[in-house]
Protein backbone atom coordinates (compact mmCIF):
# COMPACT_ATOMS: atom_id res chain seq x y z
CA UNK A 1 0.00 0.00 0.00
CA UNK A 2 1.34 3.57 -1.33
CA UNK A 3 1.86 6.59 0.99
CA UNK A 4 -1.56 8.05 -0.36
CA UNK A 5 -3.79 4.99 0.38
CA UNK A 6 -2.39 4.86 3.12
CA UNK A 7 -3.42 8.47 3.89
CA UNK A 8 -7.23 7.42 2.35
CA UNK A 9 -7.38 4.87 4.32
CA UNK A 10 -6.36 5.98 7.42
CA UNK A 11 -9.42 6.89 9.34
CA UNK A 12 -11.18 3.68 8.99
CA UNK A 13 -7.84 1.87 10.44
CA UNK A 14 -7.75 4.32 12.61
CA UNK A 15 -11.53 3.39 13.91
CA UNK A 16 -10.94 -0.20 13.75
CA UNK A 17 -7.76 0.05 16.03
CA UNK A 18 -9.89 2.15 18.42
CA UNK A 19 -12.74 -0.40 18.46
CA UNK A 20 -10.73 -3.15 19.13
CA UNK A 21 -8.51 -1.50 21.91
CA UNK A 22 -12.32 -0.72 23.46
CA UNK A 23 -13.60 -4.04 23.30
CA UNK A 24 -10.26 -5.47 24.58
CA UNK A 25 -10.27 -3.09 27.69
CA UNK A 26 -13.61 -4.54 27.98
CA UNK A 27 -13.47 -8.43 27.74
CA UNK A 28 -9.84 -8.27 29.41
CA UNK A 29 -11.32 -6.22 32.57
CA UNK A 30 -14.46 -7.35 32.56
CA UNK A 31 -15.99 -4.41 33.16
CA UNK A 32 -20.04 -4.18 33.41
CA UNK A 33 -22.18 -4.01 30.37
CA UNK A 34 -24.11 -1.71 32.29
CA UNK A 35 -21.62 0.81 33.04
CA UNK A 36 -19.42 0.82 29.74
CA UNK A 37 -20.26 -1.69 26.84
CA UNK A 38 -18.46 -3.45 24.46
CA UNK A 39 -18.45 -2.82 20.90
CA UNK A 40 -19.62 -6.28 20.76
CA UNK A 41 -22.45 -5.25 23.17
CA UNK A 42 -23.35 -1.92 21.14
CA UNK A 43 -23.51 -3.91 18.03
CA UNK A 44 -25.56 -6.36 19.35
CA UNK A 45 -28.21 -4.10 20.70
CA UNK A 46 -27.91 -2.10 17.83
CA UNK A 47 -28.98 -4.71 15.86
CA UNK A 48 -31.57 -5.64 18.13
CA UNK A 49 -33.33 -2.65 18.18
CA UNK A 50 -32.83 -1.23 14.91
CA UNK A 51 -36.43 -0.57 13.91
CA UNK A 52 -36.69 1.73 16.75
CA UNK A 53 -33.11 3.33 16.68
CA UNK A 54 -34.26 3.70 12.64
CA UNK A 55 -37.57 5.79 13.66
CA UNK A 56 -35.68 8.09 16.12
CA UNK A 57 -32.48 8.61 13.77
CA UNK A 58 -35.03 9.84 10.95
CA UNK A 59 -36.91 11.92 13.22
CA UNK A 60 -33.44 13.58 14.26
CA UNK A 61 -32.46 13.86 10.48
CA UNK A 62 -34.94 15.90 9.31
CA UNK A 63 -35.30 17.87 12.15
CA UNK A 64 -31.55 18.76 12.17
CA UNK A 65 -32.20 19.31 8.43
CA UNK A 66 -35.04 21.61 8.53
CA UNK A 67 -33.39 23.97 11.85
CA UNK A 68 -30.38 23.44 9.14
CA UNK A 69 -32.09 25.12 6.19
CA UNK A 70 -33.02 27.80 8.48
CA UNK A 71 -30.00 28.17 9.74
CA UNK A 72 -28.65 28.57 6.11
CA UNK A 73 -31.66 30.99 4.97
CA UNK A 74 -31.10 33.35 8.02
CA UNK A 75 -27.39 33.12 8.43
CA UNK A 76 -26.54 33.75 4.63
CA UNK A 77 -28.91 37.17 4.48
CA UNK A 78 -27.87 38.38 8.31
CA UNK A 79 -24.15 37.71 6.88
CA UNK A 80 -25.09 39.46 3.70
CA UNK A 81 -26.26 42.53 5.33
CA UNK A 82 -23.37 42.65 8.09
CA UNK A 83 -20.84 41.90 5.30
CA UNK A 84 -21.75 44.30 3.22
CA UNK A 85 -22.66 47.80 5.55
CA UNK A 86 -19.88 48.74 7.42
CA UNK A 87 -22.68 50.17 9.68
CA UNK A 88 -24.37 46.89 9.86
CA UNK A 89 -21.15 44.96 10.72
CA UNK A 90 -20.47 47.40 13.45
CA UNK A 91 -23.77 47.53 14.93
CA UNK A 92 -24.83 43.75 14.59
CA UNK A 93 -21.58 41.53 15.25
CA UNK A 94 -20.61 42.45 19.20
CA UNK A 95 -24.86 41.04 19.94
CA UNK A 96 -24.18 38.60 17.27
CA UNK A 97 -21.37 37.77 19.28
CA UNK A 98 -22.69 38.21 22.58
CA UNK A 99 -25.77 35.74 21.83
CA UNK A 100 -23.67 33.11 20.49
CA UNK A 101 -21.82 32.83 23.94
CA UNK A 102 -25.29 32.07 25.28
CA UNK A 103 -25.55 28.15 25.88
CA UNK A 104 -28.64 26.85 23.41
CA UNK A 105 -28.87 24.06 25.61
CA UNK A 106 -30.33 26.82 28.22
CA UNK A 107 -32.77 27.93 25.59
CA UNK A 108 -34.95 24.68 25.13
CA UNK A 109 -37.10 25.38 28.19
CA UNK A 110 -38.02 28.33 26.91
CA UNK A 111 -38.91 27.11 23.36
CA UNK A 112 -40.72 24.73 25.39
CA UNK A 113 -42.99 27.41 27.07
CA UNK A 114 -43.35 28.72 23.73
CA UNK A 115 -43.82 25.74 21.29
CA UNK A 116 -44.39 22.65 23.77
CA UNK A 117 -42.79 20.00 23.69
CA UNK A 118 -41.80 18.20 20.22
CA UNK A 119 -40.56 19.09 16.66
CA UNK A 120 -40.66 23.15 17.42
CA UNK A 121 -37.93 23.39 20.05
CA UNK A 122 -35.63 20.58 18.33
CA UNK A 123 -35.43 22.66 15.11
CA UNK A 124 -35.09 26.04 16.83
CA UNK A 125 -32.45 24.74 18.73
CA UNK A 126 -30.53 23.29 15.88
CA UNK A 127 -31.18 26.67 13.75
CA UNK A 128 -29.88 28.94 16.89
CA UNK A 129 -26.32 27.00 17.57
CA UNK A 130 -25.88 26.19 13.52
CA UNK A 131 -26.46 29.77 12.17
CA UNK A 132 -23.90 31.87 13.78
CA UNK A 133 -20.84 30.25 11.52
CA UNK A 134 -22.77 30.77 8.06
CA UNK A 135 -23.17 34.09 9.05
CA UNK A 136 -19.68 35.03 10.02
CA UNK A 137 -18.13 33.43 6.95
CA UNK A 138 -20.16 34.85 4.60
CA UNK A 139 -19.60 38.43 6.43
CA UNK A 140 -16.03 37.93 6.09
CA UNK A 141 -16.00 36.87 2.55
CA UNK A 142 -18.33 40.17 1.65
CA UNK A 143 -15.70 42.31 4.12
CA UNK A 144 -12.04 41.60 3.05
CA UNK A 145 -12.44 42.66 -0.92
CA UNK A 146 -9.24 44.25 -1.76
CA UNK A 147 -9.60 47.81 -2.30
CA UNK A 148 -7.95 48.11 -5.50
CA UNK A 149 -10.25 45.57 -7.52
CA UNK A 150 -13.31 47.72 -6.05
CA UNK A 151 -11.77 50.67 -6.87
CA UNK A 152 -11.38 49.46 -10.31
CA UNK A 153 -14.60 48.68 -10.96
CA UNK A 154 -16.10 51.80 -9.19
CA UNK A 155 -14.84 54.18 -11.87
CA UNK A 156 -16.43 52.20 -14.26
CA UNK A 157 -19.54 52.85 -12.31
CA UNK A 158 -20.21 50.36 -10.93
CA UNK A 159 -22.95 50.32 -7.78
CA UNK A 160 -22.12 48.34 -4.78
CA UNK A 161 -24.82 45.87 -5.85
CA UNK A 162 -22.57 44.81 -8.67
CA UNK A 163 -19.27 44.75 -6.71
CA UNK A 164 -21.28 41.75 -4.22
CA UNK A 165 -22.61 40.21 -7.01
CA UNK A 166 -19.80 40.22 -9.23
CA UNK A 167 -16.77 40.03 -7.09
CA UNK A 168 -18.07 39.69 -3.39
CA UNK A 169 -20.61 36.20 -3.65
CA UNK A 170 -18.42 34.94 -5.45
CA UNK A 171 -15.49 34.69 -3.15
CA UNK A 172 -17.51 33.99 -0.07
CA UNK A 173 -18.53 30.81 -1.54
CA UNK A 174 -15.72 29.18 -0.43
CA UNK A 175 -16.26 30.55 3.35
CA UNK A 176 -19.47 29.81 3.03
CA UNK A 177 -19.41 25.80 2.26
CA UNK A 178 -16.45 25.95 4.66
CA UNK A 179 -18.99 26.87 7.44
CA UNK A 180 -21.36 24.63 6.55
CA UNK A 181 -19.04 21.77 7.07
CA UNK A 182 -18.82 23.22 10.81
CA UNK A 183 -22.83 24.08 10.94
CA UNK A 184 -23.69 21.06 10.37
CA UNK A 185 -22.41 19.39 12.93
CA UNK A 186 -23.61 22.04 15.39
CA UNK A 187 -26.86 21.57 13.97
CA UNK A 188 -27.09 17.75 15.21
CA UNK A 189 -25.82 18.73 18.69
CA UNK A 190 -28.64 21.29 18.70
CA UNK A 191 -31.13 18.64 17.94
CA UNK A 192 -29.73 15.88 19.85
CA UNK A 193 -29.81 18.45 23.12
CA UNK A 194 -32.93 19.51 22.46
CA UNK A 195 -34.13 15.99 21.93
CA UNK A 196 -32.93 14.76 25.38
CA UNK A 197 -36.15 17.19 27.56
CA UNK A 198 -38.13 17.99 25.11
CA UNK A 199 -39.43 15.38 22.77
CA UNK A 200 -41.17 12.27 22.77
CA UNK A 201 -39.03 11.34 19.64
CA UNK A 202 -35.46 11.36 18.07
CA UNK A 203 -32.03 10.24 18.97
CA UNK A 204 -32.25 12.51 21.88
CA UNK A 205 -35.36 11.54 23.70
CA UNK A 206 -33.92 7.12 22.91
CA UNK A 207 -30.50 8.42 25.13
CA UNK A 208 -32.37 9.54 28.01
CA UNK A 209 -34.81 6.82 28.09
CA UNK A 210 -32.16 4.44 27.27
CA UNK A 211 -29.68 5.67 30.01
CA UNK A 212 -33.02 5.59 32.77
CA UNK A 213 -33.27 2.30 32.00
CA UNK A 214 -29.95 1.02 32.15
CA UNK A 215 -29.41 0.19 28.52
CA UNK A 216 -26.03 1.76 27.83
CA UNK A 217 -25.80 -0.93 24.77
CA UNK A 218 -28.92 0.86 22.79
CA UNK A 219 -27.41 4.58 24.44
CA UNK A 220 -24.44 4.48 22.77
CA UNK A 221 -25.71 2.80 20.04
CA UNK A 222 -27.73 6.12 19.55
CA UNK A 223 -24.44 7.94 19.74
CA UNK A 224 -22.87 6.28 17.06
CA UNK A 225 -25.75 6.89 14.57
CA UNK A 226 -25.88 10.55 15.83
CA UNK A 227 -21.83 10.73 15.04
CA UNK A 228 -22.57 8.46 11.84
CA UNK A 229 -25.25 11.14 10.53
CA UNK A 230 -22.91 14.17 10.64
CA UNK A 231 -20.03 12.49 9.56
CA UNK A 232 -22.49 11.57 6.30
CA UNK A 233 -23.30 14.89 5.84
CA UNK A 234 -19.96 16.72 6.80
CA UNK A 235 -18.48 14.53 3.68
CA UNK A 236 -21.18 15.76 1.09
CA UNK A 237 -20.91 19.22 2.12
CA UNK A 238 -16.68 18.69 1.37
CA UNK A 239 -17.45 17.01 -1.66
CA UNK A 240 -19.65 19.82 -3.01
CA UNK A 241 -17.40 22.38 -1.61
CA UNK A 242 -14.54 20.47 -4.00
CA UNK A 243 -16.80 20.85 -7.10
CA UNK A 244 -17.92 23.84 -6.54
CA UNK A 245 -15.34 25.98 -5.72
CA UNK A 246 -12.45 24.12 -6.43
CA UNK A 247 -10.67 27.29 -7.38
CA UNK A 248 -9.97 27.79 -3.50
CA UNK A 249 -8.76 24.44 -2.95
CA UNK A 250 -6.16 24.05 -5.65
CA UNK A 251 -3.61 24.34 -3.51
CA UNK A 252 -4.03 21.32 -1.64
CA UNK A 253 -4.84 19.52 -5.34
CA UNK A 254 -0.85 19.17 -6.13
CA UNK B 1 -12.54 66.02 -32.22
CA UNK B 2 -11.83 69.01 -30.44
CA UNK B 3 -8.62 69.63 -32.45
CA UNK B 4 -7.92 73.49 -30.21
CA UNK B 5 -8.71 71.54 -26.94
CA UNK B 6 -6.05 72.91 -24.36
CA UNK B 7 -5.05 70.07 -22.12
CA UNK B 8 -7.10 66.82 -21.70
CA UNK B 9 -6.14 66.65 -17.98
CA UNK B 10 -6.04 70.12 -16.16
CA UNK B 11 -5.85 70.21 -12.55
CA UNK B 12 -6.45 73.80 -11.27
CA UNK B 13 -4.68 74.48 -7.82
CA UNK B 14 -6.47 71.53 -6.52
CA UNK B 15 -5.82 70.22 -2.74
CA UNK B 16 -7.67 67.20 -0.80
CA UNK B 17 -8.22 66.32 2.98
CA UNK B 18 -9.22 63.06 3.51
CA UNK B 19 -12.06 64.41 6.09
CA UNK B 20 -13.64 67.30 7.15
CA UNK B 21 -11.53 67.13 10.44
CA UNK B 22 -8.12 66.91 8.64
CA UNK B 23 -9.70 69.79 6.58
CA UNK B 24 -10.48 72.05 9.60
CA UNK B 25 -6.47 71.41 10.63
CA UNK B 26 -4.83 72.13 7.01
CA UNK B 27 -3.80 68.83 6.93
CA UNK B 28 -3.76 68.07 2.86
CA UNK B 29 -2.73 64.97 1.40
CA UNK B 30 -1.82 66.32 -2.02
CA UNK B 31 -1.60 70.40 -2.14
CA UNK B 32 -1.46 73.46 -4.82
CA UNK B 33 -1.55 70.69 -7.68
CA UNK B 34 -1.45 72.08 -10.66
CA UNK B 35 -1.09 70.09 -13.71
CA UNK B 36 -1.95 70.06 -17.85
CA UNK B 37 -1.51 67.47 -19.37
CA UNK B 38 -2.06 67.34 -23.52
CA UNK B 39 -4.23 64.40 -24.73
CA UNK B 40 -2.33 61.34 -25.09
CA UNK B 41 0.75 62.36 -23.60
CA UNK B 42 2.03 59.74 -21.36
CA UNK B 43 3.13 60.83 -17.66
CA UNK B 44 4.70 59.63 -14.63
CA UNK B 45 4.73 60.32 -11.13
CA UNK B 46 7.45 59.64 -9.05
CA UNK B 47 8.14 59.94 -5.35
CA UNK B 48 8.57 58.34 -1.68
CA UNK B 49 5.93 56.06 -0.83
CA UNK B 50 3.09 57.90 0.83
CA UNK B 51 3.78 61.24 -0.61
CA UNK B 52 0.09 61.18 -2.17
CA UNK B 53 0.76 59.78 -5.59
CA UNK B 54 -2.20 57.27 -4.99
CA UNK B 55 -4.69 60.13 -3.76
CA UNK B 56 -3.47 62.13 -6.82
CA UNK B 57 -5.39 58.86 -8.75
CA UNK B 58 -8.21 58.97 -6.81
CA UNK B 59 -9.06 62.75 -7.85
CA UNK B 60 -8.11 61.85 -11.62
CA UNK B 61 -10.94 58.98 -11.56
CA UNK B 62 -13.17 61.18 -9.94
CA UNK B 63 -12.92 58.21 -7.07
CA UNK B 64 -12.76 61.18 -4.70
CA UNK B 65 -13.40 65.05 -5.04
CA UNK B 66 -10.78 67.75 -4.29
CA UNK B 67 -11.73 69.82 -1.19
CA UNK B 68 -10.46 73.12 -3.01
CA UNK B 69 -10.08 73.71 -6.53
CA UNK B 70 -10.85 71.84 -9.53
CA UNK B 71 -10.67 69.00 -11.94
CA UNK B 72 -11.36 69.28 -15.79
CA UNK B 73 -10.86 65.94 -17.63
CA UNK B 74 -11.35 66.47 -21.42
CA UNK B 75 -12.86 69.73 -20.73
CA UNK B 76 -15.33 68.64 -18.28
CA UNK B 77 -15.43 68.92 -14.38
CA UNK B 78 -15.32 66.19 -13.16
CA UNK B 79 -18.12 65.22 -10.98
CA UNK B 80 -18.04 61.67 -10.05
CA UNK B 81 -16.03 58.28 -11.40
CA UNK B 82 -15.05 57.99 -14.86
CA UNK B 83 -15.51 55.76 -17.10
CA UNK B 84 -13.17 56.86 -19.80
CA UNK B 85 -10.29 55.49 -17.49
CA UNK B 86 -8.72 52.49 -17.02
CA UNK B 87 -6.52 50.96 -13.65
CA UNK B 88 -4.13 48.62 -12.63
CA UNK B 89 -2.61 48.08 -9.25
CA UNK B 90 1.11 46.29 -8.37
CA UNK B 91 -1.43 43.39 -6.78
CA UNK B 92 -2.93 42.51 -10.45
CA UNK B 93 -5.89 41.31 -8.22
CA UNK B 94 -8.06 38.81 -10.83
CA UNK B 95 -10.39 36.94 -9.70
CA UNK B 96 -9.41 33.39 -9.40
CA UNK B 97 -13.14 31.67 -10.03
CA UNK B 98 -13.11 33.35 -13.64
CA UNK B 99 -10.57 32.30 -16.97
CA UNK B 100 -8.26 35.16 -17.94
CA UNK B 101 -10.53 36.37 -21.00
CA UNK B 102 -13.27 36.74 -18.25
CA UNK B 103 -10.96 38.44 -16.28
CA UNK B 104 -10.77 40.85 -18.69
CA UNK B 105 -14.21 40.51 -19.96
CA UNK B 106 -15.07 41.88 -16.13
CA UNK B 107 -15.25 45.70 -16.85
CA UNK B 108 -17.59 45.57 -20.19
CA UNK B 109 -19.74 43.43 -17.53
CA UNK B 110 -20.29 46.61 -15.74
CA UNK B 111 -19.58 49.49 -17.45
CA UNK B 112 -22.02 51.16 -20.36
CA UNK B 113 -23.09 51.08 -22.73
CA UNK B 114 -21.59 47.49 -22.70
CA UNK B 115 -23.11 46.16 -20.24
CA UNK B 116 -26.55 46.57 -21.51
CA UNK B 117 -25.17 44.86 -24.98
CA UNK B 118 -23.31 42.48 -23.32
CA UNK B 119 -25.15 39.61 -23.70
CA UNK B 120 -26.12 40.21 -27.14
CA UNK B 121 -22.63 40.96 -28.07
CA UNK B 122 -20.18 38.72 -26.06
CA UNK B 123 -19.27 37.10 -29.08
CA UNK B 124 -17.34 40.18 -30.35
CA UNK B 125 -16.08 41.35 -27.24
CA UNK B 126 -14.81 37.93 -26.24
CA UNK B 127 -12.97 38.39 -29.46
CA UNK B 128 -12.26 41.90 -28.38
CA UNK B 129 -10.76 40.06 -25.15
CA UNK B 130 -8.67 37.15 -26.92
CA UNK B 131 -7.24 39.57 -29.36
CA UNK B 132 -5.77 41.83 -26.49
CA UNK B 133 -4.48 39.16 -24.52
CA UNK B 134 -2.68 37.99 -27.52
CA UNK B 135 -1.13 40.96 -28.03
CA UNK B 136 0.45 40.98 -24.55
CA UNK B 137 2.00 37.92 -25.57
CA UNK B 138 -0.68 36.09 -23.44
CA UNK B 139 -1.96 33.96 -26.38
CA UNK B 140 -3.18 30.22 -25.22
CA UNK B 141 -3.18 31.33 -21.98
CA UNK B 142 -6.87 32.59 -22.13
CA UNK B 143 -8.99 29.82 -20.69
CA UNK B 144 -6.26 29.47 -17.83
CA UNK B 145 -7.00 30.49 -14.49
CA UNK B 146 -4.93 33.24 -13.28
CA UNK B 147 -3.73 30.91 -10.53
CA UNK B 148 -2.18 29.13 -13.47
CA UNK B 149 0.09 32.42 -14.60
CA UNK B 150 3.09 33.96 -13.33
CA UNK B 151 3.00 37.29 -11.67
CA UNK B 152 3.93 38.85 -14.85
CA UNK B 153 1.62 36.64 -17.10
CA UNK B 154 -1.23 38.01 -14.62
CA UNK B 155 -0.27 41.51 -14.64
CA UNK B 156 -0.44 41.34 -18.23
CA UNK B 157 -3.98 39.83 -18.20
CA UNK B 158 -4.80 43.18 -15.29
CA UNK B 159 -3.55 45.84 -18.14
CA UNK B 160 -5.64 44.07 -20.47
CA UNK B 161 -8.57 44.37 -18.27
CA UNK B 162 -7.73 48.03 -17.80
CA UNK B 163 -8.06 48.29 -21.60
CA UNK B 164 -10.70 46.33 -22.53
CA UNK B 165 -13.44 48.89 -22.39
CA UNK B 166 -11.22 51.64 -24.28
CA UNK B 167 -10.54 53.99 -21.87
CA UNK B 168 -8.94 57.25 -23.24
CA UNK B 169 -6.86 57.59 -19.82
CA UNK B 170 -4.85 54.22 -18.31
CA UNK B 171 -4.20 55.00 -14.98
CA UNK B 172 -1.20 52.61 -13.34
CA UNK B 173 -0.16 52.62 -9.49
CA UNK B 174 2.99 50.71 -9.56
CA UNK B 175 2.28 48.35 -11.85
CA UNK B 176 5.53 46.24 -12.26
CA UNK B 177 6.78 46.73 -8.66
CA UNK B 178 6.34 43.18 -7.51
CA UNK B 179 8.00 41.64 -10.78
CA UNK B 180 11.47 40.81 -11.88
CA UNK B 181 13.77 43.31 -13.51
CA UNK B 182 13.73 40.74 -16.41
CA UNK B 183 9.61 40.85 -16.53
CA UNK B 184 9.42 44.75 -15.99
CA UNK B 185 11.29 45.38 -18.59
CA UNK B 186 9.60 43.47 -21.41
CA UNK B 187 6.07 45.33 -20.00
CA UNK B 188 7.43 48.40 -20.26
CA UNK B 189 7.44 47.36 -23.73
CA UNK B 190 4.69 46.20 -24.04
CA UNK B 191 3.38 49.10 -22.43
CA UNK B 192 5.26 50.90 -24.96
CA UNK B 193 3.77 49.31 -27.74
CA UNK B 194 0.29 49.54 -26.14
CA UNK B 195 0.35 53.23 -25.86
CA UNK B 196 1.91 53.60 -29.28
CA UNK B 197 -0.66 52.10 -31.03
CA UNK B 198 -3.51 53.16 -29.04
CA UNK B 199 -2.37 56.67 -27.91
CA UNK B 200 -4.26 56.69 -24.69
CA UNK B 201 -3.23 59.43 -22.21
CA UNK B 202 -1.16 57.35 -19.11
CA UNK B 203 -0.46 58.51 -15.94
CA UNK B 204 1.90 55.90 -14.34
CA UNK B 205 2.49 56.19 -10.87
CA UNK B 206 6.19 54.71 -9.83
CA UNK B 207 8.62 54.62 -7.61
CA UNK B 208 11.05 53.88 -10.52
CA UNK B 209 13.22 56.13 -12.35
CA UNK B 210 14.26 54.28 -15.01
CA UNK B 211 11.03 53.22 -15.83
CA UNK B 212 9.50 56.46 -15.58
CA UNK B 213 12.14 58.08 -17.61
CA UNK B 214 11.67 55.35 -20.50
CA UNK B 215 8.18 55.18 -20.74
CA UNK B 216 7.09 58.53 -19.99
CA UNK B 217 6.98 62.73 -21.96
CA UNK B 218 7.01 63.90 -18.63
CA UNK B 219 8.07 63.15 -15.39
CA UNK B 220 6.49 65.02 -12.43
CA UNK B 221 8.35 64.67 -9.17
CA UNK B 222 5.96 64.49 -6.31
CA UNK B 223 7.07 65.53 -2.49
CA UNK B 224 6.22 64.20 0.79
CA UNK B 225 4.30 65.49 3.21
CA UNK B 226 3.20 67.98 1.90
CA UNK B 227 2.01 66.05 -1.19
CA UNK B 228 3.04 68.62 -4.18
CA UNK B 229 4.57 68.38 -7.44
CA UNK B 230 8.14 70.09 -6.89
CA UNK B 231 9.91 69.14 -10.77
CA UNK B 232 8.51 68.45 -13.91
CA UNK B 233 10.67 67.01 -16.50
CA UNK B 234 10.34 66.83 -19.79
CA UNK B 235 12.06 63.69 -20.88
CA UNK B 236 13.02 64.53 -24.43
CA UNK B 237 14.34 60.91 -25.76
CA UNK B 238 13.40 60.70 -29.38
CA UNK B 239 10.34 57.60 -29.47
CA UNK B 240 10.04 54.92 -30.68
CA UNK B 241 12.17 54.25 -27.38
CA UNK B 242 14.35 50.97 -27.61
CA UNK B 243 15.55 49.01 -24.15
CA UNK B 244 18.81 49.96 -25.49
CA UNK B 245 18.40 53.39 -24.61
CA UNK B 246 18.36 53.09 -20.89
CA UNK B 247 22.00 52.29 -21.53
CA UNK B 248 22.68 55.33 -22.95
CA UNK B 249 24.65 58.74 -21.01
CA UNK B 250 21.71 60.86 -22.14
CA UNK B 251 19.06 58.41 -20.32
CA UNK B 252 21.47 58.09 -17.14
CA UNK B 253 21.92 61.98 -16.99
CA UNK B 254 17.78 62.23 -16.46
CA UNK B 255 17.52 59.33 -14.60
CA UNK B 256 20.26 60.99 -12.31
CA UNK B 257 19.09 64.37 -12.35
CA UNK B 258 15.96 62.83 -11.06
CA UNK B 259 17.59 61.00 -8.01
CA UNK B 260 19.28 64.08 -7.31
CA UNK B 261 15.61 65.85 -6.69
CA UNK B 262 14.71 63.05 -4.44
CA UNK B 263 17.81 62.89 -3.00
CA UNK B 264 17.23 66.34 -1.90
CA UNK B 265 13.86 66.42 -0.87
CA UNK B 266 15.01 63.40 1.78
CA UNK B 267 17.32 65.48 3.24
CA UNK B 268 15.10 68.14 3.99
CA UNK B 269 12.39 66.46 5.09
CA UNK B 270 14.54 64.57 7.41
CA UNK B 271 16.09 67.64 8.93
CA UNK B 272 12.44 68.85 9.47
CA UNK B 273 10.04 66.80 9.77
CA UNK B 274 6.79 67.69 9.14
Amino acid sequence: MNKKQFETWSPWILLTVTILLWQLICSVFAVSEFIFPSPLRIWSQFWEFKLIIAGHAWRTYWVTMAGFGIAIVVGVLLGFVIGSSRLAYAAVYPLMTAFNALPKAAFVPILVVWFGIGVGPAVLTAFLISFFPIMVNIATGLATLEPELEDVLRVLGAKRWDVLVKVGLPRSMPYFYGSLKVAITLAFVGTTVSEMTAANEGIGYLLISAGSAMQMGLAFAGLVVVGAMAMAMYELFSAIEKRTTGWAHRRSQD
Amino acid sequence: MQAAAPSFVDFQDVWLAYNEELLAQNHFAVEAIDLQVRQGEFIAIVGPSGCGKSTFMKLTTGLKMPSRGRILIDGQPVTGPLKISGMAFQAPSLLPWRTTVDNVLLPLEIVEPHRSQFKARRKEYEERARALLQKVGLGGYEDKFPWQLSGGMQQRASICRALIHEPKMLLLDEPFGALDAFTREELWCILRDLWTEQQFNVILVTHDLRESVFLADTVYVMSKSPGRFVVKKEIDLPRPRDLEITYTPEFTDIVHTLRGHIGAMRKTSAVAPA
